[in-house]
């Protein structure tokens, strides 16, 4: 056995692994050797690694965790022998020497976190702290967000220079352009999800107008079918109104649209014929909700509704990779793909209202590779593909 | 053996797998059927496609080979290929099936947050894959050799063609009912000659020519250590097999990914009573396969010596069939599997990419299987599921089970596992034959446990480093889901 092939596959691959981490190391041994420049170059380039590596950690807000880690490269910023950073309640964050005093640290910046002003503790015996058999003095500068003072910044060093002062308030107030920079960020995500919800909503009185015409037409004609119509309906409303979640799974989703074509029958009759080929692979898949059935809709909708004779539709549902592909096609009337563009870009307020809403949504949640890709022509019917991965650890159905 | 009659069996699988491929979606025509379109895969469906998926070359030609020459001790193989099984059912199918990710990188990136270990995992993944192919390409070799006369590389080159072809041209769309078909063939295709050759003999009564228990080899048992580290690599190395793990996605939650569990462990212990029903004929009526090193080719030559005539001709002609149907089913499986992963990771994902990368899964080991050669099916893959065991998972079992496992940790056991196992299967080979120590033949036993340790220990170190999502995560993966209200 140890004549296997396998055995020298195995000393093939450590081989070509074994030459990749050397290469790699010795990259990074070259170019840390590279030429650097002169002493201020190095120093500028020096503070400013630090504080763009201190910037990263403190981009998740005022916490312990990003402060800690911060507190490091500000310490070596600053040349002090500690440095603690504090929010209006607690030190978050130690580094250095003194962790004992960590405690008493808060009733010297007390007074500065009141009144927003920096201050400087020449003798922190005379303020009834001390290390054992030695004195340090302490500088802390306030951090305002605004006009508040969210956290304090202390500079701990046997004495406190002016040069130390002015650079411990200047930290402070990069600190609060980071926690801003923070705040941004947060709300940008808030904003975008709150475009996602809207654009869900927009959808659903879309679809309700429509369905309860159909239904309408029924009431008197034929009062058994508009009930049990009006039943899918219901049922079609638990799904759509749902409260959890903006995803869903492609089988939630063929279900409603199967719902939705039931209305749909009711009113165009054996119009519209419909088949489906779905691979059980894709089934499970997540999508975002409500993102199939506004495009049977618009077949039916914009491609069969005004075409004379019987229309058929098909949906498709492939596994391709790491990606899950529906393509949805109808042989009626098409579209010119000049209004098409135009509509999906926002410029027209035309009645393709489902196919800009799920297209913006796909872009939104999967970037803008992912938008619907649409083969259409006056005449010809209408092709959309929709592709979406398959992994989608983050979002729950 | 008649050469046309075999070929014409690997032609009749070639195309029928890939007709199935192609039109084995399930068409409906009316709305009526929604509910039929979109209901998933039934268990013991996802069950039949995960027993043809996972059923190898090694399973097929290997194990009845390997008892051929070593006796009750190669029982061990089909023992642990389905004990793994068990380890997957209480361990893994259901946590990872309520996970959301598609592949083992997926998982690592979700649950580590950390892109570094996805590209890590990315590349043992590869690795493991492209280990795997090679001697399922060794095996059609074999066959096509043996059962036509034809040179060795046809047939490597036949099975890598056909599943190019039906990957590229996106034949693969329905794999699960084109793996399930291909578990009943292969069940079949060992099945009934082993029962035709069991009728005949007890019709006329032949003698056999060596009672069972005489080793046609003069090769010594092998000990308790081998039989340890043996198991310990088949048990662990099932749970991160790229292609098996991928096939729970059809089960809709994680409930009936365990239901699939359980019904493969009752159909691989079905299948594999028949390789080891021919490996013990083997043993009875044809001992001198042993000696001239055709052990593995035990199965595809029984039917022929045993019955003989066209009656022979026919048999032959099945497990000619079914063979192709394992080299298939499983090379398509890893093919699909690393293709899905070559192609997110290097080539951002595209349609187009993801056929190249299909094409550079299948040809890559095609070019390891022309410069090597095979003496045991069963030994090679043992030593691949090694190699998963040291690697994926440590990675695998921590992830889902340890708050405390950290991207470092991870990354750590990986290279660990990777270095310790592929260096002891380099050295191995420089000692060359059989004068390998038995620690170094057969390493899982030491490379598992070392990994494992690697892992805990540097994420214990690097306690800082646990992700802040993990709570959210397990909170995933443990949770069983919300039943389907929608269901009238």
């Amino acid at each position: 056995m140890p004549d296997s092939p396998l055995f020298s596959l195995a000393a093939i691959a450590v081989i070509v692994l074994a030459v990749a981490v050397v290469v790699g190391v010795g990259l990074k041994v070259i170019r840390s050797f590279r030429d650097l420049g002169t002493d201020a170059e190095r120093a500028t380039y020096n503070t400013l690694h630090a504080a763009s590596r201190a910037g990263q950690h403190l981009r998740g807000g005022l916490q312990p965790a990003g402060a800690a880690k911060a507190s490091k490269q500000l310490r070596v910023l600053l040349g002090c022998d500690a440095l603690a950073i504090t929010d209006t309640d607690a030190v978050l964050a130690w580094d250095g020497a003194g962790e004992e005093l960590r405690p008493s640290l808060m009733r010297l910046a007390a007074d500065v976190l009141s009144t927003g002003r920096t201050v400087v503790v020449p003798h922190a015996r005379d303020a009834g702290i001390e290390k054992p058999g030695q004195d340090f003095s302490a500088v802390i500068a306030p951090i305002r967000a605004g006009s508040r003072v969210v956290g304090a910044v202390a500079a701990l060093a046997p004495a406190a220079g002016a040069g130390l002062v002015r650079a411990t308030s200047e930290v402070a107030d990069w600190i609060a352009a980071q926690l801003e920079l923070a705040e941004l960020e947060a709300s940008r995500t808030l904003l975008m999800e709150a475009e996602v919800r809207a654009l869900r909503a927009q959808i659903s009185p879309h679809f309700i107008y429509n369905s309860l015409n159909a239904i309408a037409s029924f009431i008197n004609t034929d009062p058994a079918r508009a009930r049990e119509l009006v039943v899918e309906f219901a049922d079609f409303t638990r799904y759509s109104f749902r409260r959890h979640g903006d995803f869903t799974t492609v089988a939630e989703e063929l279900r409603c649209i199967d719902r939705y074509l039931l209305l749909e029958r009711a009113r165009f009759g054996e119009r519209v014929q419909v088949s489906l080929r779905i691979a059980p692979e894709v089934l499970s898949t997540v999508i975002p909700f409500l993102s199939l059935q506004p495009l049977v809709e618009n077949a039916v909708r914009h491609g069969l509704e005004a075409k004379e004779g019987p229309g058929h539709i098909t949906i498709c549902a492939n596994d391709s990779g790491a990606f899950a592909e529906v393509t949805i096609e109808d042989d009626g009337v098409g579209m010119d793909p000049e209004h098409l563009r135009s509509v999906l870009a926002g410029h027209t307020d035309g009645d393709h209202v489902g196919l800009r809403n799920v297209d913006a949504r796909l872009r939104q949640v999967y970037g803008d590779e992912h938008g619907l890709v649409i083969e259409t022509a006056p005449g010809e019917g209408t092709l959309i593909t929709l592709r979406v991965p398959k992994s989608q650890p983050g979002h729950d159905a | 053996m008649n050469p046309v009659v075999s070929l014409v069996a690997f032609l009749a699988v070639s195309i029928t797998t890939a007709v199935i491929g192609f039109y084995g979606l399930r068409i409906s025509r009316t709305t009526g059927d929604f509910y039929v379109a979109s209901r998933t895969v039934p268990p013991w469906w996802n069950a039949s496609a995960i027993g043809g998926e996972y059923l190898s070359a090694a399973s097929f030609l290997g194990v009845a080979g390997l008892i051929l020459l070593s006796g009750t001790d190669a029982l061990w193989f089909p023992v642990g290929y389905t004990a793994g099984y068990l380890m997957l059912l209480l361990f893994v199918a259901a946590p990872l099936r309520r996970s959301g990710a598609y592949t083992i990188p997926d998982f690592t990136q979700a649950r580590l947050d950390s892109a570094l270990v996805r590209r890590v995992t990315s590349l043992v993944v590869v690795a493991v894959g492209w280990l795997y192919i090679v001697p399922q390409l060794h095996g059609a070799a074999l066959t096509i050799r043996i059962t036509t006369g034809l040179p060795s590389w046809v047939g490597s080159t036949a099975v890598v063609v056909v599943v190019c072809l039906t990957v590229v041209a996106g034949g693969m769309r329905s794999i699960t009912f084109v793996q399930a078909f291909q578990y009943w063939l292969k069940l079949t295709a060992l099945a009934v000659p082993v029962v035709f050759v069991l009728l005949v003999l007890a019709g006329n009564g032949s003698a056999p020519q060596a009672p069972l228990t005489v080793n046609p080899t003069s090769q010594a048992a092998a000990g308790a250590y081998q039989h340890i580290s043996l198991l310990v690599a088949l048990l662990f190395g099932t749970l991160g097999l790229p292609h098996v793990l991928v096939r729970f996605y059809t089960n809709p939650d994680g409930q009936s990914a365990r239901r699939t569990t359980l019904i493969v462990l009752g159909l691989l212990s079905v299948f594999y009573l028949f390789p080891t029903l021919s490996g013990a004929l083997g043993r009875m009526y044809a001992p001198e396969l042993a000696q001239s090193g055709q052990a593995d080719a035990l199965v595809l030559l029984l039917p022929g010596r045993l019955i003989g005539g066209t009656a022979g001709d026919v048999l032959s002609a099945l497990v000619v069939a079914g063979a192709f149907a394992a080299f298939l089913s499983t090379t398509s499986g890893l093919v699909v599997s690393l293709s899905g992963v070559i192609s997110q990771d290097l080539f951002g994902g595209s349609v187009k990419g993801f056929r190249l990368a299909a094409v550079l899964a299948a040809v890559v080991p095609l070019g390891f299987a022309f410069m090597t050669d095979s003496l045991a099916l069963a030994g090679s893959v043992g030593l691949v599921f090694a190699f998963t065991a040291s690697t994926i998972c440590p990675v695998l079992l921590l992830g889902i089970w340890w708050r405390g496992l950290t991207d470092a940790g991870a990354i750590a056991g990986m290279l660990t596992g990777a270095l310790l196992c592929g260096g002891a299967m380099v050295a191995g080979t420089v000692m060359g034959g059989g004068s390998a120590p038995a620690w170094l033949a057969q390493p899982a036993a030491w490379t598992v446990p070392a990994a494992f340790a690697v892992t805990v220990a540097v994420s214990v170190m690097t306690k800082g480093r646990v992700p802040s999502s993990v709570d959210r995560i397990m909170s995933r993966l443990h949770v069983p889901e919300r039943p389907v209200v929608t269901e009238r």
